[in-house]
C-alpha cells in the first residue's frame, strides 16, 4: 500500500501533465505514452485503493489532512468513504481508456493529452476532497480544460457548444459558492466537510432568511450547482450540445464521469450537510427525476444523429438515479419505515450512477468508431452494417441493450433498484416513468435495427470492422457490464456501510425537524 | 506631529521628490537614449521603497501638524503603488508607441504620479485630499496625451482633463461644505463634530458627502463618474492605461475607505464601526446599489466591444464594482478584502494589458481580429493571456478567485441584509466569462500549428513571467499576501 495513496491518485496525472509539457510537440508518441502510463498508475491505485478498501465500515477511510491557508480554516483534506469509492475507480478507469480512445488525434496533441490530464485531475480532486473549498477549487479546475477540449478538438459547432457548456457550468458554480460561503460563516468558520456535516443542522436550524428556511435556501442553491451538471430538467440544455460536439473520448468523459459529478455533489453535500431539507424536496426530486426520464427517452426517441440520441439517453439514465435518491425518505417514521425499500433505492442510484458510466461511455466510444469510419452519425444513413462489421455489431449489441436495460445487464439491476425503492412511496411516479423504460428499449432497438440490419449500404461496402485498440477500449466495460448485470454483490457491498449511514443521517435528523 | 519631527518619517517621499528633481536635470544629457530617465527614476522608486521598509516598524502617527497619516495602510498602498510604477516603467522601454518621443518627461510625469499617490493614501486632511488627486490627475492628463502625433491620444487627454476638472470641481465644493458645517479640515475633528450636528444640517451634509463622492468615484472610476474611462483608457499609451486601471485606482479606494471609516463612522478598523447615524442617507444601500450598477454596466458594456484595449476598460469598470460591494459593511473584513481585492487585480490587470502592447507590437492592432490564432503564433503569449483572463473572470485555482473570493465572504459575513449584494456578483461573474472567453476563443479555436513561432523580446517575456507566476501562484497559496494586508490593516483614527 503506498502512502499517501489518494495524493497519489489525485496528482498523478499533474505529474504526466508536466512531464508531457517538457517533451517536444513532435514526439507524438511519447506525449501518448506518457499519458497512458500516467492514467494506467492512477488506475492500479484505485483498483489498490479498492483492494485495501474496508467494506464494513461507513465512515471516511484513506484520509489526509494539511493545512493550506489556517487564517481561513482552509485545509487540504482527503478522505474516500463507499460512495466515493466506485465514482473514484470509474474515473480512474475511464481516464485510462479515454486515453486509447483519442490514439488518433493528430491535432495539436501535447495541448490535447496536457489539458485531458488536468481534467482528469480536476475530477478526481471534486470525489476525494473533504474540504469544501478544496473541492470547490477541483470543481473548477475541470471547466477550463473542458471548455478547451471541446472548442479546439470539437466537431463543426465546437465554439458555440465550449462556451455554452462553460457558462452553465459557471453559473452553477458560483451559486454553490455563495452557499459554500453561507455555511462556513453559520456553521463556526469552517470548510470541513465532516465537520460542516455534523454542525449544519444545528447551527441552521429555525434560520431565517428574508422569511425563508436558510436550510431550504441553501439547500436550493446547492441543488441547482449540481443539478446543472447532472443534468436536470430544465437545466439540461448545454448537454446535447456539448456531448455531441466534443471528440469522442471527451463524450465518454463528459457522460461517464462529469455527470456523475452533479449526483455525487447532491449525495455528498446536500444530503449529509442538509439531511432535514430532504423531506422537503423529496417529492421535487422525485417528480424532475421523471420528468428527465420521459422527456429524455422522447427526445432521444426524435434523434437521426446517433451521439445525440446517445447524449439524450444519459439525460434518461439520470432520472432513475434521481428517483433512486429521492426514495431515501422511506426509511422514515412519517413514510412507513421501510429501511429496505431506502436502501434499495439510494445503492440503486449509486449502482445506477456507476453503471450508466460504463455504458454510456462504451456506447459513445462506440458511435466514435463507427464515425471515424463513415464519417457521419446519421442512424438512417448506414444499414446492414452487421454484415460487414460483425465484430463491431456483436459489441454494440452489449452496449445497446445495456442502454435499455436489458436483465442480465448491469443497467438493468440498478434501475430496478431505483424503481423497488422508490415504489413504495411514489407509486405513481414509478409507474409512469416505467413508460421511459418502454421508450428506451423502443428507440435503441430502432436504431439499432436500422443501422445493423438490413440490405448493406453500398457505400460501406468496404468498412473496416472494429480494430483491436478499439476493442481494447471496449471490452473492459462490456465484461463489468456484465458481470455486475450477473452478479452486483461486489459492487453493493462496497457501498452498503455508506448508505445505511446517509438514510440514517437523513432519517434521524429529518425526523427530528419533523418537515 | 510638528514639521521638523515629521520629516524622520518622511525620508521615502522626500528621496522621490529629490529623484523627480535630479531626473528634470539629468534629461537634459541624455540626448540619445531618453530611457535612461526612466532607469533613474526607477532606482529613485526602490530606494525610497526600501528606506519605507526599513524605517517603518508600525508606527501610527500623524504628520505636518495632522495633514498625513504614518500608518501601516497608507506604507500598504504606497508599495502597491511602487510596484506597479515599477513594472510601467520597465514595460515602457519596450512600448512602440512610444518610438520617436523624447521620453525623458514621461517618465519624470510617472515619478510625480507615483508621489502624489504617496500622499493620496496617507492624507488625512481636506486640503491635502485635494491636492494630492490633483497631483494625480493631472500628471495623468498629460500622460494619456502622450502621443502628441496620435488623435485618439490627444481626444484621450482632453476629455480626461474635462472629466476631471469637472468632478475635481464637484468634489472641491462638497469640501467646502463640509468644512462650512463642521469648521475643520482634518478628519478626526470632523468626525467629532458631524457626530454633534443637529438635524438641519442634514441635507448640506447629504448633498457635500455626495458630492465628495462624485471625486472618489471620478478615480477609481464608479458609475456613474466613469465616463472618461473607456475613451482614456483606449487613446493612452497601453502602459499608461495599464498604470491607470491600477495605481490610482487602489489610491483612490484608500481615499475612499480611509474617509469613509474616519469621517463618517463613529470607530475605527479593530473596532466593529458603524455608520453615523447623523447622516441621513442610506449610505451602505447606496454605495451597495452603486456597486451592482458599476459592475454590471461594465460587463455589459464590455460584452460589446471589438477592441480588446477598450473590452479591458469597462473590465476595470466592473472591477471598481466588485471592490465597491465589500464597502458598504465597514468592516475589518471588508477592508481586508478590498486590500487584497487590489493586490491580486494589480498583477493580473497589468499582465493583460502587457499582453495587449505585445500584440500591438508584434502584430500591429489591439483589437479582437489581432488576437485571433495568437495561441498558436505566439504560444507563450497566448498561456499568458489565458490565465490572466481566467484570474479576471476569477476562475479557480487564480488570484483573481481569491480577491472575489475574499470579497464575497465579507459581504456574506455581513449577514443575509447583504446576500442579494453577492448574487448580483456572482450573475457579474458569469457575466464577464463570456467576455474574457471570447479572447480566449480567438487565441486558439481558429488557426492552426505554425512552424514559425513568435515571442515578446527578453525583458518583456520577464515582466510578463513576473506578473503571470503571483497570479497563479497567489491562487493557490496566498497566504503571504493574507498576511501582508493583515498586518496592514491599521490606520490613524481617533477613537471615541
Amino acid at each position: 500500500m503506498v502512502a499517501n495513496i489518494l495524493s497519489w491518485i489525485v496528482w498523478l496525472p499533474v505529474v504526466g501533465l508536466v512531464a508531457i509539457l517538457f517533451i517536444p510537440r513532435e514526439k507524438k508518441d511519447v506525449i501518448k505514452i506518457i499519458a497512458a502510463v500516467a492514467t494506467g498508475l492512477q488506475l492500479w491505485m484505485a483498483i489498490m485503493l479498492w483492494l485495501n478498501f474496508d467494506s464494513s465500515s461507513g465512515s471516511f477511510q484513506f484520509m489526509e489532512r494539511a493545512e493550506w491557508i489556517p487564517s481561513f480554516n482552509i485545509s487540504y483534506a482527503l478522505g474516500v468513504d463507499g460512495l466515493s469509492l466506485p465514482m473514484v475507480i470509474l474515473t480512474a478507469l475511464l481516464s485510462f481508456l479515454a486515453i486509447f480512445v483519442s490514439w488518433n488525434t493528430d491535432k495539436a496533441i501535447k495541448g490535447y493529452f496536457a489539458l485531458f490530464l488536468l481534467l482528469d485531475t480536476g475530477m478526481m480532486g471534486v470525489f476525494v476532497s473533504l474540504d469544501f473549498f478544496l473541492f470547490y477549487v477541483f470543481w473548477e479546475v475541470m471547466l477550463l480544460p473542458m471548455y478547451f477540449l471541446i472548442g479546439m478538438w470539437g466537431g463543426p459547432q465546437k465554439e458555440y457548444a465550449a462556451i455554452k457548456f462553460f457558462l452553465y457550468t459557471l453559473v452553477g458554480s458560483v451559486l454553490m459558492l455563495i452557499a459554500i460561503l453561507a455555511l462556513y460563516f453559520t456553521c463556526g468558520n469552517t470548510f470541513d466537510m465532516i465537520l460542516l456535516m455534523e454542525r449544519a443542522p444545528q447551527a441552521l436550524d429555525g434560520v431565517l432568511w428574508w422569511g425563508m428556511s436558510a436550510i431550504k435556501v441553501i439547500w436550493v442553491m446547492l441543488f441547482i450547482g449540481f443539478a446543472i451538471k447532472v443534468p436536470v430538467f430544465p437545466f439540461h440544455t448545454w448537454l446535447p450540445l456539448a456531448h455531441v460536439e466534443a471528440p469522442t473520448a471527451i463524450s465518454v468523459i463528459l457522460a461517464g464521469v462529469l455527470l456523475k459529478l452533479g449526483l455525487y455533489g447532491m449525495l455528498r453535500v446536500n444530503y449529509t450537510m442538509l439531511p432535514d431539507a430532504v423531506f422537503w424536496f423529496a417529492g421535487s426530486l422525485a417528480v424532475l427525476g421523471l420528468i428527465n426520464v420521459i422527456w429524455g427517452a422522447l427526445c432521444a426517441m426524435a434523434q437521426t444523429d446517433l451521439k445525440k440520441l446517445v447524449a439524450y439517453s444519459s439525460i434518461n439514465h439520470m432520472g432513475y438515479a434521481l428517483i433512486g435518491m429521492a426514495a431515501v425518505i422511506g426509511a422514515s417514521a412519517m413514510h412507513g419505515q421501510d429501511y429496505t425499500a431506502a436502501q434499495a433505492g439510494l445503492s440503486g442510484a449509486v449502482f445506477q450512477m456507476f453503471n450508466h458510466g460504463t455504458i454510456s461511455a462504451m456506447l459513445f466510444i462506440l458511435v466514435g468508431v463507427i464515425y471515424e469510419r463513415a464519417h457521419h452519425r446519421n442512424i438512417d444513413g448506414f444499414g446492414g452494417i452487421a454484415k460487414q462489421m460483425p465484430v463491431y455489431a456483436g459489441v454494440s449489441m452489449v452496449a445497446f441493450f445495456g442502454g435499455l436495460g436489458l436483465p442480465g445487464l448491469s443497467g438493468f439491476v440498478s434501475e430496478f433498484l431505483c424503481f423497488i425503492g422508490a415504489f413504495p412511496i411514489f407509486k405513481a411516479i414509478v409507474i409512469i416513468s416505467t413508460i421511459g423504460i418502454l421508450l428506451n428499449a423502443a428507440y435503441f432497438l430502432s436504431a439499432y435495427k436500422r443501422i445493423f440490419f438490413g440490405e448493406l449500404n453500398e457505400k460501406y461496402a468496404t468498412l473496416p470492422d472494429i480494430n483491436g485498440r478499439e476493442l481494447f477500449t471496449v471490452i473492459p466495460l462490456a465484461i463489468i457490464t456484465f458481470f455486475l448485470g450477473v452478479y452486483p454483490k461486489p459492487f453493493l457491498d462496497i457501498i452498503r456501510e455508506t448508505m445505511n449511514v446517509l438514510i440514517d443521517k437523513v432519517v434521524l435528523i429529518g425526523s427530528i425537524a419533523g418537515m | 506631529m510638528s514639521n521638523l519631527q515629521s520629516i524622520a518619517f518622511y525620508w521615502p517621499e522626500l528621496i522621490l521628490v529629490a529623484t523627480i528633481l535630479t531626473a528634470i536635470i539629468y534629461d537634459l544629457f541624455t540626448r540619445d537614449d531618453s530611457h535612461r530617465v526612466g532607469i533613474w527614476v526607477l532606482i529613485g522608486l526602490i530606494l525610497a521603497q526600501t528606506i519605507a521598509y526599513l524605517t517603518g516598524n508600525g508606527t501610527i502617527t500623524t504628520l505636518f501638524m495632522d495633514t498625513l497619516a504614518f500608518d501601516p495602510f497608507a506604507s500598504f498602498f504606497k508599495t502597491l503603488v511602487t510596484i506597479a510604477t515599477v513594472f510601467v516603467i520597465l514595460v515602457s522601454r519596450e512600448n512602440d508607441e512610444l518610438k520617436g518621443y523624447r521620453t525623458g518627461e514621461y517618465y519624470i510625469l510617472i515619478a510625480i504620479m507615483a508621489f502624489g499617490m504617496y500622499l493620496m493614501v496617507s492624507s488625512i486632511d481636506l486640503i491635502m485630499v485635494y491636492l494630492s488627486i490633483e497631483v494625480v490627475s493631472i500628471s495623468s492628463f498629460i500622460l494619456a496625451g502622450y502621443l502628441k502625433n496620435s488623435l485618439r491620444s490627444n481626444e484621450s487627454s482632453l476629455k480626461y482633463v474635462i472629466y476631471g476638472a469637472f468632478s475635481s470641481g464637484l468634489m472641491l465644493f462638497g469640501l467646502s461644505i463640509i468644512f462650512g458645517l463642521t469648521g475643520s479640515t482634518k478628519f478626526s475633528e470632523i468626525q467629532t463634530a458631524i457626530g454633534q450636528l443637529s438635524g438641519a444640517a442634514d441635507l448640506a451634509l447629504m448633498l457635500a458627502s455626495a458630492l465628495i463622492l462624485a471625486g472618489f468615484g471620478y478615480k477609481i472610476s464608479a458609475v456613474p463618474f466613469h465616463f472618461w474611462t473607456p475613451d482614456v483608457y483606449e487613446g493612452a499609451p497601453t502602459p499608461i492605461t495599464a498604470y491607470l486601471s491600477v495605481a490610482p485606482k487602489a489610491a483612490g479606494f484608500a481615499l475612499l475607505i480611509r474617509f469613509f471609516h474616519n469621517v463618517f463612522s463613529d470607530g475605527g478598523l479593530l473596532v466593529p464601526a458603524q455608520w453615523l447615524s447623523a447622516t441621513e442617507l442610506p449610505w451602505p444601500q447606496l454605495i451597495a446599489v452603486l456597486a451592482v450598477i458599476t459592475m454590471t454596466l461594465g460587463n455589459l458594456v464590455a460584452i460589446q466591444q471589438s477592441s480588446v484595449k477598450r473590452m479591458l476598460a469597462y473590465s476595470s469598470i466592473a472591477h471598481a464594482g466588485y471592490m465597491l460591494m465589500a464597502v458598504p459593511m465597514l468592516s475589518k473584513e471588508g477592508v481586508y478584502s478590498i486590500l487584497l481585492y487590489l493586490v491580486m487585480y494589480m498583477f493580473m490587470n497589468l499582465g493583460a494589458f502587457f499582453v495587449v502592447m505585445t500584440v500591438r507590437n508584434r502584430i500591429g492592432g489591439e483589437q479582437l481580429d489581432d488576437f485571433r490564432g495568437l495561441g498558436w503564433k505566439m504560444p507563450f503569449v497566448g498561456v499568458v493571456m489565458t490565465v490572466f483572463m481566467l484570474s479576471l473572470t476569477g476562475i479557480p485555482p487564480t488570484a483573481g478567485f481569491i480577491g472575489k473570493f475574499y470579497v464575497f465572504a465579507a459581504v456574506i459575513k455581513a449577514g443575509s441584509s447583504f446576500y442579494w449584494l453577492v448574487f448580483a456578483g456572482a450573475i457579474n461573474s458569469v457575466l464577464s466569462l463570456y467576455y474574457y472567453m471570447r479572447v480566449v476563443k480567438s487565441m486558439y479555436f481558429s488557426g492552426k500549428s505554425q512552424e514559425i513561432l513568435t515571442y515578446p523580446g527578453k525583458l518583456l517575456t520577464l515582466l510578463l513571467i513576473c506578473l503571470v507566476v503571483p497570479t497563479i501562484v497567489f491562487g493557490i497559496y496566498w497566504a503571504p499576501v493574507a498576511d501582508w494586508v493583515r498586518n496592514s490593516l491599521m490606520f490613524f483614527t481617533q477613537i471615541h
